[in-house]
C-alpha cells in the first residue's frame, strides 16, 4: 500500500510537469504583450525604459525555454512569481484565497453526499415507486441547471424575499454567508451523486451474493448495509472524488456570482486584467487540488474494498 | 423495424429529449418568423423594465427590448456554440481513439497520455485559461471549448476499437486485402457510432452550459448579443427590481440541456448493448 502510494506520488511529477509546460506556453507564447501588461498598461506610448525595466523584473527579455526553466525552479521552491498588476507574490495572493474556496467546496460536497447517496439509495430499493420517480427527475433537472441561474434565484427568493441569508459576500465567514453559494455548488453534484448511487444499487440487488444472503435468511436490513451499500460505495466514492476535484473548478462562477473571494473569483479578476502569473498560478492550483483528490480516492479503496490489491 | 421502434417507444427519455431538443432547434432556426420583436434593433427606454404582459409575454429588460425575442435568438447562438464545438471535439477525439486504439503501440501510448492529462484539467478552468490569452469573444469561446473536451470521445472511441478490432468482420475485411484506412472507415467506425453519438449528445449538452457560464462571467458572447448567459449576466443587477429578466434565459438554459441530458440517456439505454441487456 505505501509502495503503491509512493510510485502514484512519483507519476505524479511528470503529470504536473506536462501540465505546468502545457500552461505556461499557452499563457506565454500565444499573442499579446506582456511586458505591457506589466507595465500596467495595453497600450502603446509607454516609455521604453520603463517597459525595458519591466522586461527584466519579469524575467520576459529571455527565450521562452529559459523562462520555463526559471519558472519551474522557482515552482519547486513554492514560488509562483510575481503578479504584474499587484506587485505582489502570487503565492501569498492565492494561499490568502485558497481556505474560503476548500470551504465553499467542503460544504457543497458535504450536502452533497448527505442528500445525493441516501437519495439515490432508497430510489433504487423502491425502483419503480413515485419517490424513485421524483428523485430521479429532481436528479436530471440538478445535473442540467446552470449554477449560476439556481444561485440567482436562491438569492432572489431566500434572500430578497424571505431574508433569510445575506445575498453575497464572506462576512465573517460565518455560516450565514456560507450556506447559499454551498447549496448552489452541491445541489448539482447531489444529482449527479444519486443518480449514481442508483445505478449501483441497482446493479448490485441483481448480483448472485445479495440472492444468496437472502436465500440464508438474513433480516434485510443487514443484506442493504453489509452487503449492498458497502459495495455500492465503492463506485460512488469514484465519482464523488472525481465530483470533488471538478468542484474545485466549479467554484470559479459561485465565487464570482456571490462574490466570495476565493481562488476563482481571482482568477477570474485576473483573467480581465490579464494578470498572467496570477492566472496560471491559480489554474495550477486548481488542477494539483484535482490530482491530489482523485490520489486520495485511489488510496481510499484500499480502505472500502478489501479485494482490491496494490501492488 | 418494428422492434426498434417499439424500442424507442419504449424509452421516455428519448422521446421527451427528443421533443424538447427537436423544440429549440425548430425556435433556433425560425427566429426571425418566431420572434415578434428584433431582439437588439427595438430597444425602447421608456418600456424598460416591464413585467410580463400581452404586449411582452417575457417582459422587457434594462434598454426596454423584448425578452422573448432574445430568448429566442439565444438559441441560435447556444446550440451553434453547442453544436460546433462539440463536431471539433468529436472530430479531434475519434481521429485520435481511432488511430490510438488501431494501431497500438507508442501512438497509443502518447494519445493516451495526452487524453489522461487532459481529462486531469477541469474544462471550465482550461477553457478560462484559454480565453484569458485570446480574450473576450464568441468565436474565443468556440475555440476555447472545441479544443478542451475531446478526451471523452478519444476514451470511448478507442475502448470500442480495441473491443472490436479482432472480431470476425474486421479479420475477413484483413483477409480480402483492405488497407487500414479502409478497415477503419468502412468497419470498425460504422459499428462504434452509438457510444461516440451519446458522448457527443452529452458533449452538447456540456458546451451549452460552458458557453452559458464564460458569458455569465462576461468573456462569451459580448452585449448587445442576445446570448442566453450574458442576458443573465446584466439581469443580476436588477435582481430586486426586475427578476422576470432573470428568469427566463435561465429557464430556456435549463430546458435545452435537460433536452439534450435525457436524449442522451435515452440514446445510450437505446445504443448499449449491456444496458438493453440488463433491462430486460
Amino acid at each position: 500500500m505505501l509502495i503503491f502510494a509512493l510510485r502514484r506520488l512519483l507519476q505524479f511529477v511528470p503529470t504536473i510537469l506536462v501540465i505546468s509546460l502545457i500552461m505556461f506556453l499557452l499563457l506565454n507564447v500565444l499573442p499579446g504583450n506582456a511586458a505591457l501588461m506589466a507595465a500596467g498598461s495595453q497600450e502603446q506610448g509607454i516609455d521604453s525604459k520603463f517597459i525595458e525595466q519591466m522586461k527584466k523584473q519579469w524575467d520576459l527579455d529571455k527565450p521562452v525555454l529559459t523562462r520555463y526553466l526559471i519558472y519551474l525552479g522557482k515552482l519547486a521552491r513554492g514560488d509562483l512569481g510575481l503578479s504584474f498588476l499587484r506587485r505582489e507574490s502570487v503565492t501569498a495572493l492565492i494561499l490568502a484565497r485558497f481556505w474560503p474556496t476548500l470551504k465553499l467546496a467542503m460544504a457543497a460536497m458535504l450536502i452533497a453526499v448527505a442528500l445525493g447517496i441516501p437519495l439515490g439509495f432508497l430510489s433504487a430499493l423502491r425502483q419503480g415507486s413515485w419517490l424513485d420517480a421524483c428523485s430521479m427527475l429532481g436528479a436530471v433537472s440538478g445535473v442540467s441547471m446552470p449554477q449560476f441561474w439556481l444561485g440567482l434565484l436562491l438569492m432572489f427568493f431566500l434572500s430578497v424575499k424571505v431574508r433569510l441569508f445575506p445575498t453575497s459576500g464572506y462576512g465573517d465567514g460565518g455560516l450565514a454567508h456560507l450556506i447559499l453559494p454551498a447549496i448552489t455548488l452541491g445541489l448539482g453534484y447531489m444529482a449527479l451523486l444519486a443518480r449514481t448511487t442508483r445505478a449501483a444499487v441497482l446493479e448490485i440487488l441483481n448480483a448472485d451474493y445479495v440472492r444468496t444472503a437472502q436465500a440464508k435468511g438474513l433480516p434485510q436490513l443487514m443484506i442493504h448495509r453489509k452487503h449492498v451499500l458497502r459495495n455500492a460505495l465503492i463506485l460512488v466514492l469514484t465519482t464523488a472524488g472525481l465530483q470533488f476535484g471538478s468542484l474545485i473548478g466549479q467554484t470559479v462562477i459561485v465565487e464570482k456570482l456571490f462574490s466570495w473571494p476565493g481562488i476563482g473569483s481571482l482568477l477570474v479578476d485576473t483573467i480581465f486584467q490579464r494578470d498572467i502569473p496570477v492566472v496560471q498560478g491559480c489554474v495550477l492550483l486548481i488542477i494539483l487540488v484535482f490530482l491530489l483528490v482523485n490520489l486520495a480516492v485511489d488510496l481510499l479503496y484500499a480502505v472500502i474494498d478489501p479485494r482490491i490489491e496494490y501492488r | 423495424m418494428n422492434g426498434t421502434l417499439r424500442k424507442i417507444k419504449a424509452r421516455k427519455n428519448l422521446v421527451i429529449g427528443g421533443s424538447i431538443t427537436l423544440l429549440i432547434a425548430t425556435m433556433a432556426i425560425f427566429a426571425p418568423l418566431l420572434a415578434p420583436y428584433h431582439p437588439i434593433d427595438n430597444a425602447d427606454l421608456l418600456h424598460s423594465e416591464e413585467p410580463p404582459s400581452r404586449a411582452y409575454l417575457f417582459g422587457t429588460d434594462n434598454q426596454g427590448r423584448d425578452i422573448l425575442s432574445r430568448v429566442i435568438y439565444g438559441a441560435r447562438i447556444s446550440l451553434s456554440i453547442g453544436l460546433g464545438t462539440q463536431l471539433l471535439n468529436s472530430i479531434i477525439g475519434i481521429l485520435l481513439g481511432l488511430t490510438a486504439g488501431f494501431f497500438g503501440r507508442w501512438w497509443d501510448d502518447l494519445v493516451m497520455g495526452l487524453t489522461n492529462i487532459m481529462l486531469s484539467i477541469p474544462a471550465l478552468v482550461f477553457a478560462l485559461a484559454i480565453m484569458a490569452v485570446l480574450g473576450p469573444g464568441l468565436f474565443n469561446v468556440f475555440l476555447a471549448l472545441g479544443f478542451t473536451n475531446w478526451s471523452y470521445s478519444c476514451r470511448v472511441t478507442r475502448s470500442q476499437v480495441l473491443a472490436t478490432r479482432s472480431l470476425d468482420y474486421v479479420t475477413a475485411a484483413r483477409a480480402l486485402g483492405y488497407g487500414r484506412v479502409r478497415i477503419m472507415l468502412t468497419q470498425i467506425l460504422p459499428n462504434i457510432v452509438g457510444p461516440i453519438l451519446v458522448i457527443a449528445t452529452l458533449g452538447v449538452a456540456f458546451a451549452i452550459l460552458t458557453e452559458a457560464s464564460l458569458s455569465f462571467l462576461g468573456l462569451g458572447a459580448q452585449p448587445p448579443t442576445p446570448s442566453w448567459g450574458g442576458m443573465l449576466s446584466t439581469a443580476r443587477e436588477q435582481l430586486f427590481t426586475a427578476p422576470w429578466i432573470s428568469i427566463f434565459p435561465g429557464l430556456a438554459i435549463f430546458v435545452t440541456v435537460l433536452g439534450l441530458n435525457l436524449l442522451g440517456d435515452g440514446l445510450r439505454d437505446v445504443l448499449d448493448p449491456h444496458i438493453t441487456r440488463q433491462r430486460r
